[in-house]
């Protein structure tokens, strides 16, 4: 039997803007198990990359989380005090930030990045063993040791993603969470980072956390995948099941709106509308307004994140066949 | 009028090249060429659209602006047919006869927030092209305008037209971006990943009303994209380009089905699939993108081609043969 490893229940967090509050995450809960890898996905806006500033409490100062908690084993992290959390990041939970290979600083090489950050959060160890840390880390990510002495402007754009992965890595955290880790790259290269990160997850008995607006890079890496609209959370299953058969309308809606190079050219099915104004959200569903089946309750009511059976949650008034 | 005969190719273009020198200092002559754009041949008929897909740095978006002439070749002919239905070489026309070349053609960028100036009204961004080439009078443009944010879905359009792209979604600007590329109703359009920017659930409408529009008025399409999945949903015909050269051209249903360029395999093979039941084949090729700055007479694929050999590495860089149904391939493996 494993064991959850992070457990986020009703979360709700806004950020005050001069407009109002932003609802950007709005009573979202899921568990995540030991050494398993969930996607996050959804459209920009949709609170997704919130979730992940959450979790690692990095969030902007006009931010405030309104309830929840986030349990990570028996710690919640949002009870934690600054000091508290600050070790608990890198060596617990540590994140692959969007366009990573652009936040290497030019001025170091790339080993003496990571010690850095060994330094910081392990404690000082001796030149040998942390250069020894640092290959030991490059190998892990397929990238060749002897170029740890190098620039970040002397590797390519796949070779800078590798080597922020092996900083996420190098205090051994628990879950790692990785927002778009691959949205700037070329297909082979994303291929490539993607299947080098399943391979040391599998090997480190990580669990794994990703964040990504593409539906089909989430399918390839997760086993579950967690569908969010608007700062909710509209669905959560097994990615087989997502894909076999998927409750909510807006999950069916993003699935049909993604063009394939497999299988048969269906018609692509746009979605009407725009994605809402968090400020002001729709009352009821926040799908409502676009949903094809909406009916006068979803625009009155909140529908609950229901177990539809075999851990495939969706929040619906009228989900689909079941 | 014109017969069918004298209407193929819309556009032709020969042995299209564009070096761009990689400066050593400023009182020295440039000693090496980056080849962003190195011999391509390739036609589009009327009412069809070209995807040009490729890793970045491939050289499709040079191709794209040599083709509507934003850049100068170095090299090579661009022809279009003009509305006498002549093919005529615009490949280093300047002044005047560039400009009413420019009728013809237009080109939508990828990032709707950059390409909108941010101080005009929608009204000016779409109506400029209108103003540049001195078309109709303030009414007429004023109509012309209001009848391509129909078009476009921008309704009702006097709510847009003195908004400013501040006010607009992407996806809203974006539409801006394609009714100001057809408002003078050109033959030939350069589209530069024109969705690549935009979220999942507009990015179908986007595509639709693109596709929809180019049926309406015979409209053809390069449509650059690195997106094989989308340029199957937009394009007729894919070249697949490496390294300033294609490598592969066939039409679009073919190449996804039968690919045969060692490159093709590998990109298809690394486009992640919507669908976890469906399989993947593992990609074979080795490292990553270089410059090509002059690069050696061989095939440009050969440092990252899974089936290289000796012949490979002595001889230049191989043509592209008819391997039938319409496929192109350059490679001598094949």
């Amino acid at each position: 039997m494993t064991t959850d490893i992070l457990r986020v229940e009703n979360l709700t967090m806004f950020y005050g803007t001069r407009g109002g509050d932003v609802r950007a995450v709005d009573d979202v809960s899921f568990t995540l198990k030991e050494g398993d890898s969930l996607g996050l996905v959804g459209e920009s806006g949709c609170g997704k990359t919130s979730i992940a500033l959450t979790l690692l409490r990095l969030l902007p100062e006009n931010s405030k989380i309104n309830e929840g908690h986030v349990w990570m084993k028996d710690t919640d992290l949002l009870a934690l005090s600054e000091e508290e959390m600050r070790h608990f990041r890198w060596k617990r939970v540590s994140m692959i930030f969007q366009a990573a290979m652009n936040s290497l600083n030019p001025v170091y090489s790339v080993g003496d990045q990571i010690i850095e950050a060994l330094d910081e959060h392990i404690g000082l160890m001796s030149k040998d063993q942390s250069r020894e840390r640092v290959a030991e880390l490059f190998d892990l990510v397929g990238l060749d040791p002897a170029l740890m002495d190098r620039y970040p402007h002397e590797f390519s754009g796949g070779m800078r993603q590798r080597a922020v992965i092996a900083m996420a890595l190098s205090c051994n955290p628990d879950l790692i969470i990785a927002d778009e880790p691959t949205t700037a790259l070329d297909v082979i290269v994303q291929d490539r980072v993607l299947r080098q990160l399943e391979e040391v997850q599998e090997k480190l008995g990580m669990s794994m956390i990703y964040i990504s607006h593409d539906i089909a890079v989430i399918a390839e890496v997760s086993n579950r995948i967690a569908v969010m609209y608007a700062g909710q959370m509209s669905e959560m299953a097994s990615s087989y099941a997502i894909f076999e058969q998927p409750l909510h309308p807006y999950t069916y809606a993003l699935m049909s709106s993604f063009p394939s190079i497999k299988g048969k050219k269906h018609d692509l099915e746009p979605l009407p509308g725009e994605p809402p104004n968090l400020i002001t959200p729709p009352s009821g569903c926040r799908f409502h307004p676009r949903c094809p089946r909406a009916t006068s309750i979803c625009a009155e009511e909140k529908p609950p994140f229901k177990d539809y059976g075999d851990n495939h949650f969706a929040a619906c008034w009228h989900p689909l066949e079941h | 009028m014109a017969t069918l005969m004298e209407t193929k190719p819309l556009v032709k273009v020969e042995n299209l090249r564009k070096l761009f020198p990689v400066q050593t200092s400023i009182f020295s002559r440039a000693k090496a060429h980056i080849h962003a754009v190195d011999g391509l041949n390739f036609e589009i008929e009327p009412g069809s659209s070209l995807g040009l897909v490729g890793e970045s740095g491939c050289g499709k978006t040079t191709t794209g602006k040599l083709l509507v002439r934003l850049l100068e070749p170095t090299e090579g002919a661009i022809h279009l047919r003009n509305q006498e239905g002549e093919l005529q070489d615009i490949a280093h026309r300047a002044g005047t006869s560039l400009q009413i070349f420019r009728r013809r053609v237009q080109m939508i960028f990828q990032d709707p927030y950059e390409s909108l100036n941010p101080r005009r009204t929608i009204f000016d961004t779409v109506a400029e092209p209108l103003s540049v080439q001195n078309l109709g009078t303030l009414p007429e443009r004023q109509d012309k305008v209001a009848e391509l944010l129909h078009l476009v879905g921008l309704t009702p359009p006097d709510q847009f037209m003195y908004r400013f792209p501040h006010e607009l979604s992407g996806g809203q600007r974006q539409r801006v971006a394609i009714a100001r590329a057809l408002i003078i109703d050109p033959v030939f359009v350069v589209a530069d990943e024109p969705t690549s920017m935009l979220d999942v659930s507009i990015r179908i409408g986007v595509m639709q009303l693109m596709s929809e529009l180019a049926d309406r008025f015979g409209v053809s399409y390069l449509y650059i994209t690195h997106d094989l999945a989308v340029a199957r949903y937009m394009t007729q015909e894919i070249g697949v380009m490496y390294l300033g050269k294609i490598v592969e051209m066939a039409p679009t249903e073919e190449l996804l089905a039968h690919p045969q360029h060692p490159y093709t395999k590998a990109l298809l093979a690394a486009t992640p699939v919507p669908d976890p039941r469906l399989g993947r084949d593992p990609i074979e090729i080795k490292g990553g993108v270089s410059k090509p700055i002059n690069p050696p007479n061989r095939c440009r694929f050969y440092d990252r081609c899974p089936i290289a050999d000796d012949y490979c590495r002595d001889n230049p860089h191989p043509p592209m043969e008819d391997k039938g149904s319409g496929h192109f391939t350059a490679c001598y493996k094949v």
